[in-house]
């Protein structure tokens, strides 16, 4: 079999397909679209975390399975008088694509459960206490009034409007009035599905004050993409006062 | 696996119909039923590809009027305005037709049905009138769905995965879905049934398991998960059926308060219970759709790549792993629903396990090419799509198989590409393979391989065109599902984008007219081919292009594997299965 | 033999056909006002004057003469109306920089606006009155429905408009008539409905984005209806003599009835008043 080219120039151009978007990648603005949202809670760097590993490992396998099978095809397209090898394959080769994929697959799983106990199977014991029922097409949001407790008459009630401290965990209970929907904050990386008949819980602390969006990420029916909230961390001041002027504001019944 | 020898049959299964009717319509004949299936399917996608048209108007250009709509469906889309509604629509049908009526009947019913028969050597299905059933119980199935547009309250507008409560507080359109969908379960379960006999009592003498082309495995698999997961999906539908018109309260707990109204229902129901049963059909369904594209796409890399498959064993095996792990899987589906988080971390496990048996065919693929003499036909084109395709979207999985990744990325784009790039990367382009390759057996004339490599090249471009930047607008937190995603300062960026993709997308949907067009023309003036116009081994190239009534003269004989291609000491680089060796072979 | 078979897989497989397009009407939607998507400003109504929006005068029965009038009052302090929460929507928020109240007790120095006040019986038997060929508009401005309390004739037309650039959907919740729920996303866009038999108590029209918005609509089988303004005064026009019960409705304090006896071309004064309790 005569080689074409050297191996090397191979080798440079492999490298450089890679490398190139990589480095285009972290040259490029945090808000371009091909990057991940700002990291706007403490776990967000988390998630990002293991997410760029995974694009990192894809991706190399990525670029050697398809240079190889370009190189593949363009090295053993058909010559007139040529001869395809005759092999039914290689039992080692076998063994070793599989295991190796295994354990990289294994690895991830065990880099993910570390990130998904924290987020998912740790509620911290004190913070905010927020209870959000959903319903088409809207998030009631509620807190707990002066006398610290929920689900009664000093609660604090918002449609849309959620505000948190920056310095404590903010712990959301989620509910929901007819269908599921669920609770997404990009920005923060969390979501939760808010299911009927039962209580969902999550919870997220902010790296910084500021303003985000609310998003619904489960279909819920005409009104989904409008259901929007509006998210908005205060420091612990500005929370109080907002929370006593809001109270005020609830008169009598609310619609 | 026991080595079964078939016995021939020594008679016809059933004698040649003369009459028109039993001839084209009401016929016995798996080819004729194969073919039935795929005017059957290939109609169906037409229509999905269509509504996917128009979801991407809307994605492009939201709430912009598309006059001609207006006139068409005053309903959905007064003044050419999409309404919220019609688009929840719009993408349910898309995803319900594409599967169920698209690709299901054109890789289970046309190529299922008209090549595996030929492939193992019988004259016909095992049970041929239960084949023609199954057909006619798909019609009144697509009719169902098609008849839900017209309903009050339009068409079923829950998403294809019919998450209940919202499924069960929907209007008519709803019921129809269930209905139809019910029905094209009953077509399933009988040519899931039919397949799995045929494969394992009408194989021909000298076709052992491990001689069957990997097309036949896939199917025989496939089969065998349909008949394990589609019961699962129809007993959840009927359930499902029940909440809507019977008050009964599978999926709805007591206290739902609907619009300020109160549901009024009994209560005791739990909502997560239809995303278990659901996903517990759905998840199988995924590999019920990719493996007999993976089937054909072995097939065809080894005809044109002159090779044996390489690692055939391990190919058969795979897949046999495929399917089995795909039974525990689905709560991947589930990770942010409010399942114990508990449960995510055992799922996700399992999930990244069953990456494993779909790494190893991609490399096993890539083995074949390996030391090849490579033809660029149409159809290995197309395979080889397939396989660059089916690895883009094969590893786009792991990132939603890593359950915190997944809190991100669930419900956004990222899935949607995922969804497109197994679903159109794989399965369409297998299809397409198939289609190229089988179409002269079928027909005994070829389609214009110009074209069909025209056509092939528009529709990689245009489809990656389409599908790759869903990637990069779930990791931007772009919802799926959504009407209008310009109402969210962190998306409203994004519409660029989404220009384009409709652009890939209405230019990918154009392409396809050079398909059709190719199709119809070729039936009539079409290169006529003989026997065996790509010079493969398995049975089916053996016989006439179209065979006969009953397939073969003479039931075959087979004497070795299916991948003899460049066997050293041959003249010719091929060598039937119907054609014993000179000298001892190399053993699988 | 084999013949029978088939049919009796047709016949079966017809059966999910029967249930699926059996059991209502497949009826085709009801026809919009379709191409009218540039922006239309609310043309009708935009606070209810006295006695508007009434029927046209009656032709088929002969027209009367008489008028009832009068006063919808609240006896006792109003209840503290409730600040709805534009903040829900930014765009609601923009169109309201000062709060908005519930208009569910509008009291104005003791007047009721919003009551709806119509003739409940009295008419003389198979009177019919032609359904005016011009719609009744309901418009959704500033994230508030525009009438907040009207009638309409039954099979007369309701045109919905949305004056506002966000998402409501029209929900009406009727007992007697259809009900449906319908989204318009976008400004400008308008859809053209039916009541189509006549009903009261006034049924409650909502938009599930904004909570607090809120219409009340009855229909009727006569144009005797009028929707006090905010003097609390209504006016009900061209009756034929005759005994009348008179009713007024107002949302939160229910139903009140008056008996009125008019000839000729009289004009009496009939007032209601309700307590706040």
């Amino acid at each position: 079999m005569s080689r074409r080219r050297p191996s090397w120039l191979s080798l440079i151009v492999g490298a450089a397909t890679v490398a190139a978007p990589a480095l285009l990648f972290a040259a490029s603005e945090p808000s371009a679209p091909w990057r991940l949202p700002e990291e706007a809670s403490t776990y967000a760097g988390r998630v990002d975390g293991i997410f760029n590993l995974i694009l990192w490992i894809t991706g190399i396998v990525f670029f050697a399975v398809e240079i190889t099978l370009l190189v593949f095809v363009f090295k053993y397209r058909a010559k007139p008088g040529g001869r395809a090898t005759y092999t039914h394959g290689s039992n080692r080769l076998e063994v070793i694509w599989t295991i190796i994929p295994a354990l990289i697959l294994v690895f991830l799983a065990v880099m993910s459960q570390d990130s998904w106990a924290y987020i998912r199977n740790h509620f911290p014991a004190s913070g905010t206490v927020i209870d959000i029922t959903a319903e088409q097409f809207a998030w009631n949001i509620r807190y707990p009034g002066p006398d610290g407790k929920l689900d009664t008459a000093d609660d604090v009630v918002t449609l849309n409007q959620l505000h948190f401290p920056v310095d404590k965990p903010a712990l959301i209970n989620l509910h929901s009035k007819d269908v599921i929907h669920s609770f997404f904050l990009p920005e923060f990386r969390i979501k939760q599905d808010a299911v009927p008949g039962m209580t969902t819980r999550v919870w997220v602390q902010a790296k910084h004050t500021g303003h985000w969006e609310i998003a619904c990420a489960e279909l819920c029916g005409l009104g989904h993409y409008r259901m929007k909230g509006y998210l908005t961390v205060d420091t612990p001041e500005e929370f109080q006062k907002w929370l006593t002027e809001t109270a005020a504001e609830n008169t009598t019944e609310s619609k | 696996m026991s080595e079964a020898l078939a016995v021939a049959h020594p008679h016809g299964v059933h004698p040649a119909p003369t009459s028109f009717w039993r001839k084209y319509v009401f016929s016995l004949d798996h080819k004729v039923i194969g073919i039935q299936y795929m005017s059957y399917s290939l109609f169906m996608l037409v229509i999905g590809g269509l509504l996917a048209m128009l979801v991407r108007w809307q994605l492009a250009f939201p709430g912009r009027p598309l006059t001609f709509m207006g006139k068409i469906a005053p309903a959905g889309m007064p003044g050419g305005v999409m309404l919220p509604e019609y688009y929840n629509s719009l993408f349910t049908m898309h995803a319900t037709i594409m599967i169920f009526f698209a690709i299901m009947p054109l890789l289970i019913g046309a190529f299922g049905n008209y090549v595996v028969p030929l492939q193992i050597g019988a004259r016909d299905m095992a049970f041929p009138r239960l084949n023609m059933m199954s057909f006619w119980t798909a019609v009144p199935g697509a009719i169902l769905i098609i008849a839900s547009f017209f309903v009050e309250g339009g068409a079923a507008q829950s998403g294809w995965t019919s998450y209940a409560p919202l499924s069960a507080i929907q209007p008519k359109g709803q019921t129809l879905w269930l209905l139809a969908l019910l029905v094209l379960g009953v077509s399933s379960l009988l040519t899931a049934v039919n397949f799995i006999t045929t494969v394992i009592n009408l194989r021909a003498p000298g076709m052992h398991f491990f001689r069957m082309p990997l097309t036949v495995w896939a199917l025989f698999i496939d089969a065998i998960l349909l008949l394990l997961a589609l019961p699962v999906l129809s007993a959840a539908m009927i359930m499902l059926l029940f909440d809507r018109i019977l008050h009964t309260t599978f999926f709805l707990p007591a206290g739902l308060i609907v619009s300020g109204t109160a549901w009024g229902n009994a209560g005791g129901g739990q909502p997560l219970l239809w995303q278990h049963l659901f996903w517990f059909f759905g998840h199988p369904e995924v590999y019920i759709m990719i493996l007999p594209a993976m089937g054909i796409v072995s097939d065809v890399i080894a005809v044109f790549a002159r090779k044996p498959i390489f690692g055939y064993r391990s190919m058969a095996y795979a897949m046999c792993a495929i399917a089995g792990l795909g039974f525990v899987v689905w709560g991947h589906h589930m990770f942010q629903s409010g399942m114990n988080p508990y449960l995510g971390t055992t799922f996700m496990i399992s999930t990244m396990v069953i990456a494993v048996p779909s790494a190893i065919k991609t490399f096993n693929w890539l083995g074949t090419l390996w030391r090849g003499q490579i033809h660029f036909t149409t159809p290995m084109l197309n395979a080889i799509a397939f396989v660059a395709m089916f690895a883009i979207g094969g590893l786009s999985g792991i990132f939603m198989a890593s359950t915190p990744v997944d809190i991100f990325i669930h419900d956004t784009y990222f899935i949607v590409g995922h969804i497109h790039y197994v679903l159109f990367g794989g399965s369409l382009f297998g299809a397409f393979a198939g289609l190229y390759f089988w179409y002269p057996k079928m027909f005994g004339r070829k389609m214009n391989e110009t074209w069909g490599k025209v056509h092939f090249w528009l529709t990689f471009i245009f489809f990656n065109g389409v599908m790759f930047p869903m990637h990069i607008l779930g990791m931007r937190g772009m919802q799926r599902r959504i009407y209008d995603y310009t109402q969210y300062a962190h998306l409203k960026g994004l519409q660029p984008l989404n220009i384009f993709m409709s652009f890939s997308a209405w230019a990918l949907g154009t392409a396809q007219i050079i398909l059709i067009v190719n199709f119809f023309w070729s039936l009539r003036k079409g290169e006529r081919v003989g026997n065996n116009p790509w010079k493969s081994n398995t049975l089916e190239w053996q016989t006439t292009s179209p065979p006969p009534h009953e397939n073969f003269a003479e039931i075959p004989v087979v004497y070795h594997g299916p991948y003899e291609y460049s066997v050293p000491g041959m003249a010719q680089d091929y060598l039937p299965q119907t054609q014993p060796a000179s000298a001892p072979l190399a053993s699988h | 033999m084999k013949i029978n078979s088939n049919l009796v897989w047709i016949a079966t497989l017809a059966l999910p056909l029967a249930v699926g397009c059996g059991g209502g009407s497949k009826e085709e939607a009801p026809s919009f006002d379709a191409g009218n998507t540039a922006a239309t400003t609310a043309t009708t109504a935009a606070a209810a004057p006295a006695g508007a929006p009434a029927g046209a005068p009656a032709a088929a029965t002969p027209a009367g003469g008489a008028t009832i009038s009068g006063k919808v009052t609240l006896a006792g302090t109003a209840p503290v109306m409730a600040t709805l929460k534009m903040d829900a929507d930014n765009y609601c928020k923009t169109e309201h920089p000062t709060p908005v109240k519930s208009q569910e007790v509008v009291d104005n120095n003791g007047n009721l606006q919003w009551a709806l006040v119509y003739v409940k019986s009295g008419l003389p038997a198979g009177a019919s009155y032609p359904v005016p060929a011009e719609p009744v508009t309901l418009d959704q401005q500033g994230c508030m429905y525009t009438p907040h309390v009207f009638g309409v004739r039954a099979g007369q037309k309701v045109k919905i408009v949305n004056s506002d650039a966000t998402l409501h959907n029209i929900h009406p919740l009727p007992a007697v008539n259809a009900q449906f729920n319908i989204g318009m996303p976008i400004k400008g866009m308008t859809q053209e409905k039916v009541f189509d038999k006549p009903e009261l108590p006034p049924f409650h029209i909502k938009c599930d984005v904004h909570k607090w918005m809120s219409s009340y609509c009855g229909v009727f089988s006569h144009p005797f209806f009028a929707v006090t303004d905010q003097d609390g005064n209504y006016k009900l026009t061209g009756l034929p003599a005759g005994t009348y019960v008179i009713e007024a409705w107002q949302e939160k304090y229910g139903p009140q009835d008056q008996t009125v006896t008019i000839s000729g071309t009289d004009t009496k004064t009939q007032d209601f008043s309700y307590k706040a309790s």
